[in-house]
């Protein structure tokens, strides 16, 4: 079942929570919506649901306005943040709750909302679970019994309101793992909200990155990451290196520190962004970059080495990342103090006031140097 | 060689046993002697006087109409309790914070001036009451009256009860209800009235207990009309006026009665509501 959320406008107050917002959310597809604390993620699910009610603008399910239907007519799955179960009742009681309010013409027997429980816990694979009582269980299965229950009345639509936010590491990743799974196999919609860049990346379909109560991107995690289409969005989507300066002709300088750009644009006051794995590290410098860097710490853990360096002979707000192999970390063997130099293969290119990047390469030709490579 | 014990502060033993001697010397003196007292002096002329005097056709009246108020103070505060917790905890709205320090008045306010107050309003010549009467509905000096006064002066025990507890459940459970399509009865029956149950009995209680034992307020607007309005405790006060001191203390040991009855009640009560804590709180210890 599609959802169009169409011009949704919401005030708390004086405070605009939800500004025009607008995005269409195709049947079964597993939508993210990223975004920092108060940028009306939140708000937003809870108006697709029906548990807030927008100020303007429309919902519709599968292209039928719900916008004025109750929560409990719109028939959705909703997984809480903090799993909102019954406490006082078991895990088992919890999961037939849907069916047990039912209205007894459309109530199934007792044997058979028995049994669809069973079904259901076995699918969160917590079937030895049915007697306890919320308290008596971890995160990490009150969360699968939370998803159980909003899955009971077999749901086309499952919100989920940061799903995984409570819970340890390892019990996220497994959960997420489950969830995409879950997903395929049932084929509803669902719309997630996090504040968690990698989980949104990693578990979306699409990703709609908000900030301040509008949607700045909606893109698939892929081209959201490669081809971020604002400031905000680039900043947000992990480590980011920036290098301020002042263009004259084709070379943007700042202290000790220049780059040569591959085409001249028009304002002179620039930013050029770059991603971790966007930089190169060289122990000279390359033709059409000088960036010198001293490297502050060295990071091993994990699938690549990640050195932060800062700026020698020019400034930066924050200190640099860039990650190598392990295989170069071993012939360069780098040492904290030691000097480098950075060497961007793709930027982006900011105006100061502006909010849209443009995207710049250069080329293999121009840049190798095999003596200074590592 | 023995290690010496870390001393806590107050942890002196010569301190720490005057301190508890200090308490168990207050709490007979002040508590269990008059308990005890009250008992000895009701029974003072022999079992058989003692339910002659229960038994007086005044002391019986005075029993009945002692319960009637109760029975009905009891439920009109426990619907106006949940309904009030339920709007101040549930919803925003302008004026919600005057509304939860308002709930405090009956306790800030001595019963004897609440007396007063409704005398003033209610009376036959009040501003309401004058119209009362032309209409022949006499609310003062009769029981609907004293059921008023009581309402008035108990009304804040089951929402006091109730608001920091609804506060701190919050209110997710509720909407996980309503979106698995709970209508307001299902959800207050199945979700909010099993969570809130015992912080309710337990406001029950101490309303019950308060509106049979009111003396003050009830005193102003009873008139103290002997078999019609008198209350139980306004009939010890009589009964003691009249040097029928046995015969108080009979009365007042029924009093005494369900005060015990009560703290029986209550501790039950808060034991019940510490182990369905119990649980939760270890929950919270990282697991």
């Amino acid at each position: 079942m599609s959802i169009s959320i169409e011009g949704i406008t919401k005030n708390f107050g004086s405070f605009q929570a939800l500004k025009n917002i607008s995005l269409e959310i195709p049947d079964g597809q597993l939508v993210g919506l990223l975004g920092p604390s108060g940028s009306g993620k939140t708000t937003l699910l809870r108006i697709i649901a029906g548990l807030e009610s927008a100020d303007e603008g429309r919902i519709l399910f599968h292209g039928e306005d719900v916008t004025r239907l109750h929560v409990r007519e719109r028939r959705v799955g909703f997984v809480f943040q903090h799993y909102a179960l019954f406490r006082h009742m078991t895990v088992a009681q919890n999961v037939a709750f849907g069916l047990d309010v039912l209205p007894s013409r459309e109530r199934p027997p007792a044997a058979e909302i028995h049994k669809r429980v069973q079904m259901l816990l076995e699918m969160v694979q917590l079937g030895h679970l049915a007697d306890r009582y919320p308290a008596q269980l971890s995160g990490g299965q009150k969360q699968r019994i939370a998803l159980a229950r909003a899955l009971s009345m077999k749901p086309q639509i499952l919100l989920l309101d940061e799903p995984f936010g409570a819970l340890d590491a390892k019990v996220r990743k497994d959960l997420r793992r489950w969830l995409r799974t879950l997903h395929e196999e049932f084929h509803f919609t669902s719309v997630f909200v996090t504040h968690d860049q990698e989980e949104a990346l990693e578990l979306s379909d699409q990703v709609a990155v908000m900030s301040a109560g509008k949607i700045e991107q909606v893109d698939t995690p892929q081209k959201l990451y490669a081809q971020p289409s604002s400031r905000f969005v680039f900043d947000f989507l992990g480590q980011v290196n920036v290098f301020r300066g002042e263009r004259s002709d084709s070379t943007l300088r700042q202290g000790d520190a220049w780059v040569r750009l591959p085409d001249a644009a028009g304002a002179t006051s620039l930013q050029l962004y770059m991603r971790s794995h966007e930089v190169r590290l060289q122990t000279t410098p390359a033709a059409h970059a000088h960036l010198p860097l001293r490297i502050e710490s060295v990071s091993l853990v994990g699938a690549e080495v990640r050195l932060e360096l800062s700026p020698v002979g020019w400034a930066s707000d924050e200190p640099w990342e860039v990650g190598i192999t392990h295989a170069q970390f071993n012939t360069w063997q780098p040492q904290r103090g030691d000097q480098c130099f950075a060497v961007p293969q793709v930027a982006h290119l900011i105006e100061v006031d502006a909010h849209t990047p443009h995207t710049l390469r250069w080329e293999a030709g121009e840049m190798d140097d095999p003596a200074a490579m590592i | 060689m023995q290690q010496r014990r870390t001393m806590r502060a107050g942890d002196q033993p010569l301190v720490k046993w005057t301190l508890i001697g200090l308490a168990i010397i207050t709490t007979l003196l002040m508590l269990v002697i008059p308990l005890v007292l009250i008992f000895d002096m009701a029974f003072s002329a022999g079992v058989g006087n003692y339910w002659d005097n229960l038994s007086n056709q005044y002391t019986r009246h005075a029993i009945g109409l002692t319960l009637l108020v109760a029975a009905l103070t009891v439920p009109i505060n426990l619907v106006f309790g949940v309904f009030l917790a339920w709007l101040v905890t549930r919803f925003e709205f302008p004026g919600r914070k005057v509304l939860i320090t308002l709930i405090d008045i009956p306790f800030a306010v001595s019963p004897v001036v609440a007396g007063l107050l409704y005398l003033l309003l209610y009376g036959s010549n009040g501003w309401i009451g004058s119209w009362l009467t032309e209409n022949d509905v006499q609310l003062m000096f009769s029981w609907p009256g004293i059921v008023m006064v009581t309402v008035f002066v108990t009304c804040p025990f089951v929402a006091r009860e109730l608001i920091p507890l609804m506060q701190q459940q919050g209110g997710e459970e509720e909407e996980a209800g309503v979106v698995l399509g709970a209508n307001g009865w299902q959800l207050f029956r199945r979700i909010t009235l099993p969570n809130i149950q015992w912080a309710l009995l337990y406001g029950v209680v101490l309303t019950n207990a308060r509106a049979v034992g009111e003396f003050g307020a009830v005193s102003v607007v009873s008139g103290n009309i002997r078999g019609e309005t008198n209350t139980l405790s306004l009939h010890v006060e009589l009964l003691y006026q009249d040097y029928n001191v046995v015969g108080a203390f009979a009365a007042a040991s029924l009093l005494a009665g369900i005060a015990l009855i009560t703290i029986v009640v209550k501790s039950f009560v808060e034991w019940r509501q510490a182990r369905q804590r119990a649980p939760l709180d270890e929950l919270s210890d990282g697991r």
